[in-house]
């Protein structure tokens, strides 16, 4: 049997990347494949793709996915502006960053604000697991308060959650997902790749070493039993042969501009993640109630405005411009040299 | 008397906020359009408005374009500091002061000229909203000088509608109040009394003034720089301002509205300098400008661009130290910092211009640079020459194509590449020079993705923690760094060159060792000097200390810091190496130069 090809005549080996260095069972892992199947689902031409990180055990995962893509695995904190740059330098790239809960929530929080505020053209993963992994062990800042170590070390300080701060900053697109949800995190992730503007997900991605204890509201336990999905997440492409099947008045549709939708089909009641009062009492209602965590697409926004919109950038890259575009020509230059004269 | 023909200052003593930038711009022109050198320099506080601003206008016809370090005459607009103003002018000078002021008696000055000027009372007629008066006791001053020093009216009058950019209204009602200050001059003050004039020459024909930000703009404008990103911080702000504006200008499709420029004000400039490399990455040309609090956010972006090998170009105007206190004023003091900057074994290429014609010419320059060497280049500028307008050779419009280096940036080109090699290694030192060849994101060919790191790379861009990978990559790097003196500015060496002293400096300093070293010479010290323009530093430093019996590196820090590389370079050689340092934030002036190679020199050359 001939293997199965996506739109572009690629086989999913073509999105895979090296063998994985993390620990056996790592949420990261999961998310790595899910990364795979949504890039390979959609036909994302690898060679426009763009990893970027920062520093972490998330940030050494654009190793293991598309090693056909370009990547820059750069400083902890600091994958925003990485991003931000090579995304002004070359809008049609598909960005992808991933990171993690300490380089998004603590050392890069104040680049991640101004990322999801400037609404740059791309994806941004947090693998959150609620603790530092590649330091071995310490709270992160999405700890939850009174969250136990294995050593029994009781977190004191209050959570950030990083989808309520994108909300408030502007963020035209806000998902919350489990790794362990491979069918939402893929959907969420081609629609992330579809957005025009900054696409967050926020992944609880548990740490099977320093942070999987079945009280952690970070563990594969905890998850499985307390994850409540808004919505079944269904994304549907113009060349995707299987179509996701609409339940009727219980499946809202977004559509996005390149012509996909994100199908959502109600599980209990209707949530709409183009109406930002119902993301918030989403939101709300996750950090009222501590003994759930609520996935899904939050909110989503699909006519913002990305960074490179808002700096009139056209088709050409600005990579790829010469002296004939860049240079005024000599009248020009000398008439400017008048006005110091 | 005899009268004083263009060699002298003027101070112009006021506060700022108080709108005096125009009429010192005025009087600046003027003087440059009559064709005679002049040097303007404001000196001004960290502040919006109500501190003091001093405002010096050197002429010099000896061309000597320093800050003077005299004043000889003092418009005198500030009652906070007029006591202290008229005490600095120099015996016999003359003094512009306004009749509420402080007056020179006061403060024991009798060998001054005074002449009271009523500033704002003959503004009064003209304006009747006091903030207008406010800016338009300005220009009293103007008139009062134009009349004074014999400034050409027809010439004062073009530079005034030349600086309201021709508004009728606005250029009618500043030529008035000037005409009114020339007719109150005229009326009550006997010229005799004033020495100073200002005659006509033909020095400064085909010339232009410019300050050095708006220079330095240009030369990233005509050197391809596609991408900016700044956080605003003086005295730098300016370079990225004048860049927005000339790319409004030059680089909006007028059909589509397309830009072919991208400006980003970043949160702070560790984010500056990361988009600045992820644009360099991802192939565009791309620049950032900051002054040294800046720089030090900088360092560990600097260092990943280093190792990662990843262009991109710094503009470092340079200030003082840390804020609050100094940060509008004048140092030299990022050299040792910018060199070295950031954690672990790292070494940056320097360019160091000494006025407008090479922070246009290294503002391109450190583009082609920045892509040639793969790493990111500081061009070292300062405040003095940042923001105070200069005098200029007129700029040459670039005749060369940009220099992109051993960039693969498309699929043809790789093939063309995989024809006469084996394999591509983002990291293979395949011409042995130490510079790699890169691809950029998007190139669609197999061979050319690869994954970018810091410091853990083998040839292959893939991970490694082998010692031998490590060790063979930062020694091609250090290879390659001193190997940028190939196209590096070499260090420029005029004076006597059969001297034993030597004088060694760079960028603004350069203007005050001039003036030293000619009167020097006039005094029978000569001296071979020679200025740094690049660093790492060419062969030619060393060759130049090893010959000289004393070496005077003059700079404007406290520690010497470009001696210590110096020192560094030619350890043999400290013993005869003499700092001559100014670190008062001033602009650098030529007589503690002077000074101190003067009390000095004859022990050393004689011992």
């Amino acid at each position: 049997m001939p293997e199965a090809k996506n739109r572009i005549g690629l086989d999913k080996e073509a999105y895979k990347g090296s063998k994985s260095t993390l620990c056996v069972g790592c949420g990261h892992d999961q998310i790595t494949r899910e990364i795979i199947e949504a890039a390979y689902e959609s036909g994302i031409d690898p060679y426009n793709v763009v990893k970027t990180s920062g520093i972490g055990c998330s940030s050494k995962t654009p190793a293991y996915f598309i090693s056909a893509g370009y990547a820059i695995n750069s400083v902890h904190g600091r994958m925003p502006s990485v991003a931000t740059g090579a995304n002004c330098a070359n809008k049609h790239l598909v960005t992808i960053g991933v990171s993690g809960d300490g380089d998004t929530a603590a050392i890069g929080m104040g680049q991640f604000c101004h990322v999801v505020r400037r609404n740059v053209d791309m994806v941004y993963i947090v693998e959150n697991n609620g603790v530092y992994g590649l330091t071995k062990g310490q709270f992160s800042a999405t700890s939850e308060m009174g969250s136990r170590k294995k050593d029994g070390e009781i977190n004191d300080f209050a959570m950030m959650d990083l989808c309520t701060l994108a909300l408030d900053l502007g963020c035209s697109f806000v998902a919350r997902s489990f790794s362990g949800d491979s069918k939402q995190m893929t959907a969420l992730i081609r629609a992330a790749i579809s957005h025009r503007g900054l696409a967050l997900i926020d992944c609880i991605s548990p740490c099977v070493t320093f942070n999987n204890l079945p009280d952690s509201t970070k563990s594969f336990q905890w998850l499985r039993d307390h994850n409540i999905s808004l919505h079944e997440v269904g994304f549907v492409a113009p060349y995707d042969a299987q179509q996701v099947e609409q339940q009727p008045g219980k499946t809202l549709s977004v559509p996005l501009p390149d012509g996909s939708n994100i199908r959502l089909t109600a599980l209990t009641e209707q949530h709409d993640p183009t109406d930002i009062e119902a993301a918030r009492k989403v939101l709300e209602k996750d950090r009222g109630d501590r003994e759930h965590v609520y996935t899904g697409l939050i909110y989503c926004n699909p006519q913002s405005r990305p960074l490179d919109e808002v700096l009139h950038l056209g088709d050409v890259p600005l990579a790829r411009m010469g002296e004939k575009e860049l240079r005024p020509e000599k009248k020009a230059f000398e008439a400017l040299l008048d006005g110091y004269c | 008397m005899t009268s004083v023909v263009n060699e002298f200052t003027i101070n112009v003593a006021t506060v700022n906020g108080s709108g005096s930038a125009s009429s010192n711009t005025i009087v600046a022109k003027s003087i440059f359009r009559m064709g005679v050198m002049v040097s303007p320099k404001n000196l001004f506080p960290s502040n919006i408005a109500g501190l003091p601003t001093w405002y010096l206008v050197r002429v010099s016809e000896k061309q000597y374009l320093a800050r003077s370090g005299t004043v000889e005459l003092l418009v005198a607009l500030n009652p906070a500091t007029a006591a202290e103003d008229i005490r600095g002018v120099e015996p016999g000078g003359v003094l512009f002061i306004d009749e509420d002021l402080p007056q020179a008696a006061d403060v024991g000055r009798d060998d001054l000229a005074v002449f009271t000027v009523p500033f704002a009372k003959l503004a009064k007629d003209f304006a009747p909203d006091v903030r207008l008066r406010k800016l338009l006791a300005n220009m009293v001053y103007v008139g009062v000088l134009t009349e004074m020093l014999g400034l050409d009216l027809d010439v004062v009058m073009q530079v005034i509608a030349d600086q309201f950019s021709n508004k009728e209204k606005v250029v009618k009602l500043n030529r008035q109040v000037v005409e009114a200050g020339i007719a109150y001059a005229r009326e009550h003050f006997d010229k005799k009394r004033c020495p100073y004039r200002v005659e006509a020459r033909d020095d400064t024909r085909g010339k232009i003034l410019i300050d050095g930000n708006q220079a330095a703009a240009l030369g990233a404008l005509m050197g391809g720089c596609t991408f900016a990103a700044w956080y605003p911080i003086t005295p730098s702000s300016s370079l990225c301002e004048t860049f927005i504006d000339f790319c409004k200008q030059y680089r909006v499709d007028k059909d589509t509205g397309e830009h072919r420029y991208a400006v980003v004000q970043a949160e702070d400039e560790l984010a500056s300098l990361g988009q600045v490399l992820g644009a360099g990455w991802a192939g565009a040309r791309s620049m950032t400008a900051t002054s040294g609090p800046g720089i030090s956010l900088m360092g560990e972006f600097a260092g990943f661009g280093y190792y990662a090998e990843i262009p991109g170009v710094v503009f470092d105007i340079q200030r003082t130290g840390p804020s609050t206190g100094l940060p509008t004023r004048t140092q030299q003091g990022d050299i040792r910092q910018c060199a070295g900057l950031s954690h672990g074994d790292t070494q940056h290429i320097l360019l160091i211009p000494a006025g407008p014609e090479e922070l246009y010419e290294y503002g391109q320059k450190a583009f082609d640079l920045a892509e040639r060497y793969q790493t990111p280049v500081f061009v070292m500028s300062d405040l003095d020459q940042g923001m105070n307008l200069m005098i200029s050779e007129r700029l040459p419009y670039p005749e060369k194509a940009f220099d992109r280096g051993k960039v693969i940036a498309s699929k043809e080109a790789m093939e063309a590449f995989l024809k006469k090699q084996k394999e591509f290694g983002r990291y293979k030192d395949v011409d042995g020079d130490g510079v790699p060849y890169r691809t950029v994101p998007g190139v669609r060919h197999p061979a050319a993705p690869y994954f970018t790191r810091g410091s853990g790379h083998n040839e292959k861009a893939n991970y490694t923690e082998r010692e031998d990978d490590y060790i063979r990559n930062v020694d091609r790097l250090k290879r390659k760094i001193a190997g940028s003196v190939a196209h590096t500015p070499k260090p420029r060496v005029v004076g006597d060159l059969d001297a034993d002293v030597g004088i060694i400096h760079y960028g603004s300093t350069r203007f005050a060792v001039t003036e030293a070293r000619h009167r020097l010479a006039a005094e029978g010290v000569k001296m071979r000097s020679m200025r740094i323009r690049a660093v790492p530093l060419h062969e030619e430093v060393v060759e130049f200390v090893r010959s000289c019996k004393v070496i005077y590196v003059a700079e404007q820090n406290r520690d010497g810091q470009m001696a210590d590389l110096i020192k560094l370079r030619v350890p043999e050689c400290a013993a005869k190496i003499q700092s001559v340092l100014y670190y008062g934030g001033l602009p650098m002036a030529a007589q503690p130069i002077y000074d101190a190679v003067k009390s000095s020199v004859k022990e050393h050359v004689h011992a």
